[in-house]
């Protein structure tokens, strides 16, 4: 059975900074908005339903800080959801976006939201409050902690060094100076990353991805209403979700039902979305590739869940310039997460930045001849994932 | 123009209750200084920290088991920045997997000079044992234990 096709219509996003003082919270979302409508030419009036995106509320300040947002998406009188997966709400909020059109319900549906992380100036003391407070919370656990252990995994799995971390952060800060929206766009050296102080080792400063500040939207449109009236789009024709449990300490030990190494369920996720989209053969099908990736060590597990490279091979692979921008496959050519992150959106932009390239709308930092792109995006305590195969 | 900003703190309070399981874990702790797990009746596999439940069955968890004191890094950090709320910097944490459990529980490394990273690193690698270590004043918390390396 062959289903109607989901389409992308129309895409805004802020230029991400670290603040952004001349502008409220649901300023930024509007500032998205608008681009996005803009962009498409459509009116208010035309969308039908609206998907949310907010991740955790006391990273902005405001508890359910969608009622606050729901004016500056225009969302009085029509269909709303919040979504909220952590670090993949963004990808969450277009599945959910894309499930509202697949399913009928409505033809033409927009995701947005904004985030000002720079405003918080507690993010650590925020995400430490992700951990239940019977086992984890008396420990210092944040993001950074918990990537850092997977870092250590995968070092000691596959002889990772910090070098080898620096290299993704090179490459990363080398596509974001092609990237006008991105936040970090300074390119630095492996000689600067190594210099860096240390944060949580191994993981050094420049090893992380800052607190920025914007706003990003999406409108997705079902295939009829695209024809009708023959609107531009690229198309999502694979979606996948995946979720690994919650205990860190049992994604190791003698009976690990997954290693904290790898990104196993992100695997599952993109084998999901794969499937829906007839990929068999991601190395050769697919051009171009935005994975969510907030920390230089969690790149490496990401390309090779995304079947990109085998196990432990992603580090060879960025050390010969396969996934630099004139590589084989580019991974992340608009400096990724690890230089831009304002949470609630960060991986609405992979889907985003995936559907400019397949439709050779990136700017300087397009992937040349870019028709099929992968996204992903990861939240909780490396648990909920989500993954789009976006094609010309 | 002059742009405005407002300072805001957030101070809520929560009294958790911590459940059967992980009650009678913690006075364990507290008044024996003994660590247990629990027992999955259907795959033999000892959670640690016990849970009532299996995540991979959902079945019920059948029995304790006690684990430990000895046991291997399974994965680590050492912490040289400062965050608000968090403990002071320099400090060493991570996941052991206790002899006799089947998964890690997480817990502060101490006795390690963390002043050279590297040096400190090399010391907590994956694969080394080390021991549990109890506080004489034991509140019935995780932090009423700790690693040293054996």
């Amino acid at each position: 059975m062959s289903t109607p096709r989901v389409g992308i219509i129309a895409i805004g996003q802020s230029a991400f900074k670290a603040r952004r003082d001349d502008a409220s919270y649901p300023d930024l979302v509007r500032e998205a908005v608008n681009q996005a409508l803009t962009g498409a030419q459509l009116e208010l009036d035309d969308i039908e339903a609206i998907v949310y995106s907010l991740s955790p509320d006391a990273m902005v300040g405001i508890g359910n800080a969608e009622r606050l947002g729901v004016d500056a998406v225009g969302g009085r009188n029509k269909r709303f959801l919040r979504i909220n997966t952590g670090g993949a709400t963004g990808i969450s909020s277009v599945a959910a976006a894309y499930y509202h059109v697949a399913a009928g319900a409505c033809d033409v549906v927009m995701t947005a939201g904004a985030d000002k992380v720079g405003e918080c100036g507690d993010s650590q003391t925020v995400l430490n409050k992700i951990w239940d407070p019977t086992y984890e919370r008396p420990l210092p656990l944040g993001t950074i902690t918990m990537l850092a252990m997977s870092g250590i995994r995968y070092a000691d799995k596959y002889g990772m060094s910090q070098e080898d971390m620096a290299r993704v952060v090179v490459k990363n800060r080398k596509h974001a100076s092609l990237n006008p929206n991105a936040h970090l766009r300074k390119e630095v050296t492996v000689d600067e990353v190594m210099a860096s102080r240390c944060i949580s080792w191994p993981i050094k400063l420049m090893d992380c991805c800052p607190q920025s500040s914007g706003g990003g939207a999406m409108v997705l449109a079902s295939e009829r209403y695209i024809k009708q009236n023959r609107l531009d789009a690229v198309w999502i024709t694979g979606v996948g979700h995946c979720s690994e449990t919650y205990y860190l300490g049992d994604r190791m030990g003698q009976r690990l039902t997954a290693d904290h190494a790898d990104a196993y369920a992100l695997r599952n996720s993109f084998a999901r979305a794969y499937k829906m989209a007839g990929i068999t053969d991601p190395r050769k099908q697919v051009d171009v590739a935005e994975l969510y990736a907030p920390f230089s060590n969690t790149e490496y597990h990401s390309i090779e869940a995304a079947g990109l490279a085998d196990l432990g091979g992603a580090v060879a692979g960025v050390n010969e310039g396969r996934f630099s921008i004139g590589g084989d496959i580019p991974v992340n050519p608009s400096g990724g997460v690890l230089c831009t992150n304002a949470i609630a959106v960060t991986a609405m932009i992979r889907v985003a930045e995936i559907a400019l390239q397949v439709s050779g709308r990136a700017g300087a930092h397009q992937v040349k001849g870019a028709k099929l792109g992968i996204a992903s995006g990861n939240g909780g305590d490396h648990q909920f994932f989500g993954t789009m195969v976006v094609e010309a | 123009m002059e742009l405005l900003k407002r300072r805001e703190a957030w101070n809520i309070t929560y009294t958790h209750a911590l459940g059967e399981t992980a009650s009678w874990f913690y006075v364990q702790i507290r008044d024996h200084a003994k660590i247990y797990g629990r027992r999955c009746g259907k795959t033999g596999r000892v959670l640690v920290p016990p849970r009532a439940f299996s995540d991979q069955t959902l079945e019920p968890t059948t029995d304790w088991v006690e684990v430990g004191p000895g046991g291997r890094i399974e994965t680590f950090t050492i912490v040289y920045e400062e965050f608000q709320n968090l403990p002071p910097p320099p400090y060493a944490f991570g996941y052991v997997m206790l002899d006799g459990g089947d998964t890690a529980i997480g817990g502060f490394f101490r006795g390690v000079d963390l002043s050279d990273p590297a040096k400190a690193a090399e010391r907590l690698k994956v694969g080394t044992r080390v021991t549990t270590k109890f506080a004489d004043d034991r509140k019935g918390d995780m932090l009423d234990f700790w690693f040293e390396c054996a």
